[in-house]
C-alpha cells in the first residue's frame, strides 16, 4: 500500500503529500492535465484512508501505555503508602491485575478505554473522563479563537506579499513572518499581559469565560491568549499563502487571464486566490497537532483552564492515570482531526484520490 | 555554508537584477543567522566546559556567578548589573549567559539523536519500499500521531525531569521529522543512474544504502535539521517554562522567564532578557534553515526559478 497520508507537514515540505515528496515534484494546479476521478476513486481513497488511521490510533494507545508504565514508582504502593503490608500490595496487585504479563494488561486497559472508561485521577476524586469532558472546551475554544486571529492576520498578509513581490510590504511579511516564528509564546503571551492587561489595561489578562455563559466578555478574555497562540501559526500561513499564490499566478491561466486584459484584481480574486486557498485551508487544518502543543504552554501563562493545564499539573502531581488519559485523547484528536483535513481536501480536490 | 548560491538560469537583464538582489537580501539574513548562531553556539559551549569542568569558576572570576544570590534582590537594569538582578538577588545577565548552555547542550544533542535514529530509518524505508517501508512508516504515523510538545511532556513525565531526560525525549518526538525528509530523499535517490551502477556493480545492499543513498540525502537533512534546532530551543525553554525541564539550581532561559513571571510590572527584565535570548537564537536558526534550503535544496530552488 502506498504510503500517502500528509499527517504531519513541516515547515520545510509545506504543502507536499508524501506521493510528491516521493517524486520530489509539486503539483502544477493546471486545470486540465489530469482527468475527473469517479466517485467510486473518492470513495476508495476515502475508506482507506479511515482505515489507515486505525492502525494508526492503536500504536498511539500502545505508545501511551508504554510510556506511563515505565513511569517510577509503583502504583499500588502509592496507593497504599510506603507502610502497607506485603499481602496488601499482593492482593490490591492481583485485584488490579497489575501481575498479569504487560499486554494482557493493555489489553484490559484498551478495552476500557474503548468503552469510555479512562480510569480515575489519583488526586481529585474524579473520573478521568470527566475532567477532560470539564477542560476540552476552554481548549477548542482557545484553539479555534487563535485559528481565526492567525488566519485574518496572515491570509491577507500572504496576498499582498505574493502580489507585491519584491518589494519593502513583501518584505515587512517576510521579516515578520519569521519574527513570529522565533518568538516563544509564553514569553510573548507574557509581554502582551505587561503590556494590554498591567500597563495600559485595555484587554483582561486571560481567565476563560465560557462563550455559551457570556459570548462578548467570552470574546475579550480570549483575545490576548489567542493572539499569543495565534502569531506562530499566523506565520505559517502567511508563508503558505504567499508560496501557493505565488505558484498560482506563474500558471497558464493567469497568463491567459493578463493576455485577455483582464484587470488585475480579478485575476487576483477570481482565479489566483481562489486556487490558493485550498493549500492554505489544508495547512491550517494539518497544524491543529501545533495548535495543542501551543495551548499547553500558553493556558500556563493566561491560567486557562484546558487540556493543557490539565495535564501540567497530572504531570506535577503524578497523577499517571490523568496523564495518560489526557495525552491519549489529545493524540487521538489529534489524530482524527488530520484525517478530516484530509477526507475534506479530497473531496474538495479529487485529483489526491487518482 | 551560506555563502553558496544556487546556479541561476540566466533571463532578462531586468530579471536578473531582481533575482541578484533578492539573493543578496537572503544572503545577508542567512548570514546575520549564522552570527548569532555561532556566537550563541560558542557562549554555550564556554559556559559548558566552565560549568563542568571547572565549576564556574571562569565566569566568577570574569563577571558574576549565575547561581549565588549575593546581589539587592529585584534591582533595575545598572551599569553594574546590565540585566538587572532576580528576585533572589542573582545577576540576570550572568543567568542569561548560562542559559545558553542548556539551550545549546538538548537541541544539539537531542536533535543529533533524532537525526542518527531517523536518517538511517528513513533512507531503509525509502531505498527498500515494499513492506519495510510500510511497517517503518506506520511507525513513523504513530509518532506523528501526538502533537510534539505533548508527547515530549509524556515522555518527560515518565522518564523524570532531567537534562538527559529532556534530550531524550526530544530526540523521540524529532525522529519522525529526519524519517520522513531522509525516506523521500531517498526514494529520488535510489532512481539515479549511479546508484543502479552501484547495483551493477554487485555492491551489497548495506553499501548502497549507506555508501550512495545516504550521502546524497544529506542536503535536505541538513536543512531540516537546523530548523529543529530552532524548534528543538524553543521546546527545550517550554518544558523549563513549564517547570518539566532541567530543573535549578541550574539556570535555563525557560526558567528564568517563568521566575520572573510573577514580577511582570515591578521588575520586567527577569523575564524579559532571556525571552529575547530564545528569541534571537531561534530566529538565528531560522534564518540559517532558510539560507541552507535556498542554496541546497533544488526542489525550493526549482520553484523559485520560475
Amino acid at each position: 500500500m502506498d504510503h500517502r497520508t500528509p499527517i504531519f507537514i513541516d515547515r520545510a515540505s509545506l504543502f507536499l503529500s508524501n506521493n510528491e515528496l516521493a517524486r520530489g515534484t509539486r503539483w502544477q494546479r493546471t486545470a486540465t492535465d489530469l482527468p475527473r476521478p469517479s466517485r467510486m476513486n473518492q470513495l476508495r481513497y476515502a475508506t482507506l484512508r479511515v482505515l489507515q488511521t486505525i492502525p494508526v490510533l492503536f500504536g498511539v494507545s500502545i505508545v501511551v501505555f508504554v510510556i506511563i508504565h515505565s513511569a517510577p514508582g509503583d502504583p499500588i504502593v502509592n496507593m497504599l503508602g510506603i507502610e502497607a503490608t506485603e499481602e496488601n500490595v499482593a492482593r490490591l496487585r492481583q485485584q488490579y491485575g497489575l501481575n498479569q504479563p504487560l499486554y494482557i494488561q493493555y489489553g484490559y486497559w484498551i478495552g476500557d478505554v474503548l468503552q469510555g472508561n479512562l480510569g480515575r485521577s489519583l488526586t481529585q476524586n474524579r473520573t478521568v473522563l470527566s475532567l477532560i469532558a470539564s477542560r476540552l472546551p476552554a481548549t477548542l475554544f482557545l484553539a479555534v479563537a487563535s485559528m481565526v486571529v492567525a488566519m485574518v492576520i496572515a491570509i491577507p498578509a500572504g496576498i499582498v506579499s505574493a502580489v507585491r513581490k519584491g518589494t519593502a510590504g513583501d518584505y515587512t511579511v517576510t521579516v515578520g513572518a519569521l519574527t513570529g516564528i522565533s518568538i516563544p509564546n509564553f514569553w510573548l503571551g507574557l509581554i502582551l499581559i505587561l503590556l494590554f492587561a498591567r500597563t495600559w489595561g485595555i484587554l483582561p489578562p486571560g481567565n476563560y469565560v465560557s462563550p455559551l455563559a457570556n459570548p462578548v466578555a467570552a470574546l475579550e478574555h480570549v483575545l490576548l491568549p489567542a493572539i499569543t497562540v495565534g502569531t506562530a501559526f499566523a506565520a505559517l500561513i502567511a508563508r503558505q499563502t504567499r508560496s501557493s499564490m505565488l505558484d498560482n499566478l506563474n500558471q497558464d491561466y493567469i497568463r491567459m487571464a493578463k493576455s485577455k486584459g483582464l484587470p488585475n484584481r480579478t485575476i487576483f480574486v477570481r482565479h489566483a486566490l481562489k486556487q490558493s486557498l485550498l493549500p492554505v485551508i489544508t495547512v491550517v487544518g494539518l497544524q491543529f497537532g501545533y495548535l495543542l502543543s501551543a495551548t499547553v504552554v500558553v493556558e500556563q501563562v493566561f491560567a486557562w483552564p484546558g487540556m493543557g493545564r490539565l495535564i501540567w499539573l497530572a504531570v506535577r502531581q503524578q497523577d499517571y492515570p490523568t496523564v495518560q488519559g489526557t495525552v491519549l485523547v489529545v493524540a487521538a484528536l489529534f489524530v482524527l482531526v488530520n484525517l478530516l483535513v484530509d477526507l475534506t481536501y479530497s473531496y474538495l480536490d479529487p485529483r489526491v484520490n487518482a | 555554508m551560506s555563502t553558496e548560491t544556487p546556479s541561476q538560469v540566466s533571463g532578462s537583464g531586468k530579471s536578473q537584477s531582481h533575482r541578484a538582489w533578492r539573493d543578496f537580501k537572503a544572503h545577508r539574513l542567512a548570514l546575520a543567522g549564522f552570527i548569532i548562531v555561532a556566537f550563541v553556539t560558542l557562549v554555550g559551549v564556554l559556559t559548558l566546559v566552565d560549568d563542568t569542568l571547572l565549576d564556574s569558576a571562569i565566569i566568577t572570576t570574569l563577571y558574576y556567578s549565575p547561581t549565588e544570590p549575593i546581589f539587592i534582590p529585584l534591582e533595575g537594569p545598572s551599569a553594574a548589573h546590565p540585566f538587572g538582578t532576580d528576585s533572589l538577588g542573582r545577576d540576570v545577565l550572568a543567568r542569561t549567559i548560562y542559559g545558553a548552555k542548556v539551550s545549546i547542550q538538548v537541541a544539539l544533542t537531542a536533535v543529533l539523536v533524532a537525526a542518527a535514529l531517523g536518517s538511517p530509518l528513513g533512507v531503509i524505508a525509502g531505498y527498500a519500499g515494499g513492506r519495510i517501508e510500510t511497517v517503518l512508516m506506520r511507525i513513523v504515523d504513530v509518532l506523528l500521531g501526538f502533537p510534539a510538545l505533548v508527547l515530549a511532556i509524556g515522555l518527560v513525565a515518565a522518564l523524570g525531569f532531567s537534562l538527559t531526560n529532556v534530550i531524550i525525549a526530544l530526540g523521540i518526538v524529532y525522529v519522525p521529522q529526519f524519517a520522513r525528509i531522509a525516506r523521500s530523499a531517498a526514494l529520488s535517490v535510489s532512481s539515479e543512474e549511479y546508484v543502479d551502477a552501484a547495483k551493477a556493480l554487485g555492491y551489497s545492499k548495506r553499501h548502497i544504502v549507506f555508501r550512495e543513498v545516504l550521502p546524497n540525502c544529506l542536503s535536505p537533512l541538513l536543512v531540516q535539521a537546523s530548523l529543529l534546532m530552532a524548534f528543538a530551543i524553543i521546546a527545550e525553554a517550554s518544558l523549563s517554562f513549564l517547570g518539566l525541564g532541567v530543573q535549578p539550581p541550574t539556570p535555563t532561559w525557560g526558567q528564568m522567564v517563568s521566575s520572573g513571571s510573577g514580577y511582570l510590572t515591578t521588575a520586567p527584565w527577569i523575564s524579559v532578557f532571556p525571552g529575547i535570548a530564545i528569541f534571537l537564537t531561534v530566529l538565528g536558526f531560522n534564518l540559517v534553515g532558510d539560507g541552507l534550503r535556498d542554496a541546497l535544496d533544488p526542489r525550493e530552488s526549482a520553484e523559485r526559478r520560475f
